[in-house]
């Protein structure tokens, strides 16, 4: 029971639950004897990380550097247009349900055409990682922006205050806690934007690398590969996590 | 009892000058309008306060009490009727006169207790020093001291309204304007609160127009009551409350206070 109350005690379960998935994995092939080339042993795995042929440190900076690149420019862009639509209405009215019949376009479908029109590389790739992370921030945020309590804008406006001081005082740190859950959502989705993109046409990254293992059913490093982008995707997780804790008060984090 | 009511102004009119009323409204009426629906707001509206009064509005949904109390604050124009605030005893300047409570406490969940105080200072372009002093003067008042440093979160309900009460002083606005501030709170906290604002209004001195739809509240609370009746939405009646200050829960007891609710009942067409 003290292990649920406490934050160390659920800290010590979190930790517990991933050694057992471990443990799990370890038994099933161990016990199964299940071929190498269908599931190797974590031990296997990790070995895989010392094969130095497979260039680990570059390819993992390069993915790193397209799920990182196109997420930093989503937030941007995502954020600023959000703020574009609550400066003028017409513009919200004429874009806004554009940007949701774009948003219903799977981007993966895009990923040829990006290729065609960036050839292929680290930046096509970040535009993968972009266009898909970029409208869960542009939506979360203009709704953040939009929640303003009709009886604050009265207080307001009892006031004379300012357009400005509305948006500077109440409008942008209401919507903060906002723009940190389509964050999330963005960071998720960034990663897939990115590897799909090195599926597609890369010569570099842990995609890329993930396609030329397979060849040679070099499974063992394909988990590792796995393995690494999933720890990509953890660290930019928990970037945003950490971000949101030092900026937004805990009552007012959505979920 | 008579005696008592002109000792519960909180302000004296200077020598050689009648008591002239703080707000005047006459006729006042409003129709909200969209397309080709017309929708009567509020009609009839014609009272007084005087400074340093607490009047209650009170009456049904519908009925333009809190339409009222938007034109008082200027957030609303009206059709027919002349409103007017202030007088020379008593300028009034719309732009920082005007303090709000609302239903819900309405704090800005990222500002700390003082800060979310300090908001209309903001505003308003207020020194912060000076604000930040009555501020915490402001909280000691509305008994919130030791809290100056919570985020709202951390307060219950009543407390955050307290807070929110604080707010609508911080500028020293000569109006407060309350729309069913308590409303939300449970009936014991309610009470409690009934009296805060008694003690609260009295030593601030300030004039209140308080908006509930609680009767007995309306008769417990008010200087002045102010009747409206919806359907259509008018003003039905307005008397002025002959009950000694301070008031006490006791008194909800008295025979006085009965006839007062009753009055307000029948005019509802409840009794």
């Amino acid at each position: 029971m003290d292990l649920l109350n406490s934050k160390l005690g659920r800290y010590t379960l979190g930790v517990v639950a991933h050694l057992l998935l471990l443990l799990c994995w370890y038994l099933f092939v161990r016990l199964g004897e299940v071929p190498r080339f269908v599931m190797p042993s974590p031990a296997d795995t990790l070995a895989a990380l010392f094969v130095s042929d497979y260039g680990w440190w570059a390819n993992t900076a390069v993915t790193a550097t397209e799920i990182f690149g196109g997420y930093a420019l989503a937030l941007v862009v995502g954020v600023l247009l959000a703020l574009l639509f609550t400066w003028s209405k017409t513009l919200e009215a004429l874009m806004l349900p554009l940007l949701v019949t774009l948003n219903m376009i799977p981007k993966v479908a895009l990923g040829p055409l990006i290729i065609v029109w960036f050839k292929y590389g680290v930046f096509p790739n970040s535009m993968m990682a972009f266009s898909i992370a970029v409208f869960p921030i542009l939506l979360t945020t203009a709704r953040g922006l939009r929640e303003i309590e009709p009886d604050l804008l009265d207080l307001v406006r009892s006031l004379r205050g300012s357009r400005w001081q509305l948006f500077t005082k109440i409008q942008l740190p209401g919507a903060l806690p906002y723009v940190f859950a389509g964050m999330k959502v963005a960071a998720i989705l960034a990663v897939a934007g990115a590897i799909v993109g090195e599926f597609l046409g890369s010569d570099r990254g842990l995609g890329y690398l993930m396609l030329q293992v397979q060849v040679t059913l070099d499974t063992p490093a394909m988990f590792m590969a796995v393995i690494l982008i999933t720890l990509l995707g953890m660290l930019l997780y928990g970037l945003v996590m950490l971000l949101e804790h030092l900026f937004v008060v805990k009552d007012a984090r959505v979920s | 009892m008579n005696t008592v009511t002109a000792t519960a102004r909180a302000e004296v009119p200077p020598p050689g000058s009648a008591v002239e009323p703080f707000i005047h409204l006459a006729g006042v009426s409003k129709v909200y309008r969209s397309g080709r629906k017309e929708h009567l707001a509020i009609s009839d509206a014609t009272f007084d306060v005087m400074p340093g009064d607490l009047v209650a509005l009170v009456g049904p949904s519908g009925c333009g009490k809190s339409t009222l109390l938007k034109i008082l604050a200027g957030l609303h124009g009206h059709d027919q009727g002349t409103v007017r605030i202030g007088s020379p005893a008593h300028p009034f300047d719309p732009a920082r006169d005007i303090g709000m409570v609302f239903q819900s406490p309405l704090l800005l969940k990222w500002r700390r207790i003082l800060d979310n105080v300090l908001l209309p200072a903001e505003l308003l372009g207020i020194p912060m020093a000076a604000a930040k002093e009555r501020a915490r003067e402001l909280l000691a008042l509305v008994g919130l001291t030791g809290y100056e440093d919570k985020y709202p979160y951390e307060l219950s309900g009543g407390m955050q309204q307290r807070a929110a009460i604080a707010r609508s002083l911080i500028h020293d606005p000569k109006l407060v304007l309350m729309d069913e501030p308590f409303g939300a709170l449970d009936a014991l906290t309610r009470e409690k609160m009934n009296l805060e604002l008694l003690r609260i209004w009295k030593e601030s001195g300030k004039t209140i127009v308080f908006v509930t739809h609680g009767i007995s509240e309306a008769v417990f609370l008010g200087s002045r009551v102010v009747v409206f009746t919806a359907g259509p939405a008018r003003m039905a009646d307005n008397f002025e409350i002959q009950l000694p200050h301070p008031r006490t829960l006791d008194m909800k007891t008295q025979e006085q206070f009965g006839v007062y609710t009753r009055r307000i009942y029948r005019l509802l067409g409840m009794e």
